[in-house]
């Protein structure tokens, strides 16, 4: 439950950083994406902070036996650059560059009560399940 | 323009904080895309906290829409094809590249993780070529 509780707490505070930051205004996406048109690079400064903050922080707290309301760290340790990295990442930016959403602002958008989050959280919804089929058939290497 | 930039700023210093407070506490990295898939996905005993987590980013939404709703301002397409087209896409492909923007673009570069930071040279700059192509066909 205590996983739960704090999950809850963070989705909320990384919600509010989603909407102070303006990723949650698919056309400052596009005027982001946009640099060889009219460059709105101001979203850089998103990345740039939240890098500054969480690559003290990971540091900081890995120094941890194990975290707070887990037995162990479940952090990604894979090194291997696969094809399914490279093309899903791909997708993932022709997907971004065409909407601009990604997961977390869409996610957060439903509360605006619009149509076109809604439709896209469950496009994007339906090509999760997607890959889940396919993977079950093919077992993709990640 | 310089308000933009501090905006950005300052919602960023709060997502640094938000995904350092789970991996402190929970001991997770905070990739969105990886949170939604595996609540489709995993044995039930992993299943609430992602929908708390879920939740939590909804919630945190109405309390945006109340406070400032001109941060949802700037909206998708008006054509709905071009909106189903792309929640495919990057529904499809975060998951096949085990990341978005959070997972591999915040949490995994300041890991310095190899994979992350190539993951994340490749969906800016493959959005940035589909922004220019798009705009050029008149999609946007």
């Amino acid at each position: 439950m205590k996983n739960s509780v704090s999950a809850l707490v963070v989705g909320f505070i990384f919600s509010v950083g989603l909407g102070i930051s303006g990723m949650t205004q698919p056309q400052k996406v596009f005027g982001f994406l946009d640099i060889f048109g009219n460059w709105d690079p101001s979203l850089i400064f998103v990345m740039i902070g939240a890098i500054i903050v969480h690559f003290i922080a990971f540091r900081i707290i890995k120094k941890n036996q194990k975290p707070l309301f887990s037995n162990h760290w479940h952090v990604p340790t894979k090194n291997e650059i696969t094809p399914a990295l490279i093309i899903g990442s791909t997708l993932f930016g022709i997907g971004w560059g065409l909407g601009g959403y990604c997961p977390g602002p869409a996610i957060v958008s439903l509360a605006s009560s619009e149509i076109r989050p809604i439709i896209f959280v469950i496009s994007m919804i339906c090509g999760m399940y997607l890959f889940k089929i396919l993977d079950s058939k093919y077992k993709y290497k990640r | 323009m310089q308000q933009d930039w501090i905006n950005a700023l300052v919602g960023g210093l709060i997502i640094g904080f938000a995904v350092s407070l789970m991996l402190y506490l929970n001991g997770r990295i905070t990739g969105i895309s990886g949170i939604i898939y595996g609540a489709l996905n995993v044995p039930k005993n992993d299943m609430r906290w992602r929908f708390f987590f879920v939740a939590g980013l909804f919630f945190g939404g109405i309390f945006l829409k109340m406070y400032k709703p001109d941060l949802f301002s700037g909206g998708l397409s008006t054509n709905m094809w071009t909106v189903v087209i792309a929640g495919l896409l990057v529904g499809f492909g975060t998951v096949l590249g085990s990341g978005c923007t959070s997972g591999h673009g915040v949490c995994g570069i300041s890991r310095l993780s190899p994979r992350s930071l190539i993951a994340t040279i490749l969906f800016i700059s493959v959005g940035v070529v589909s922004v220019f192509i798009f705009k050029r066909i008149g999609i946007l």
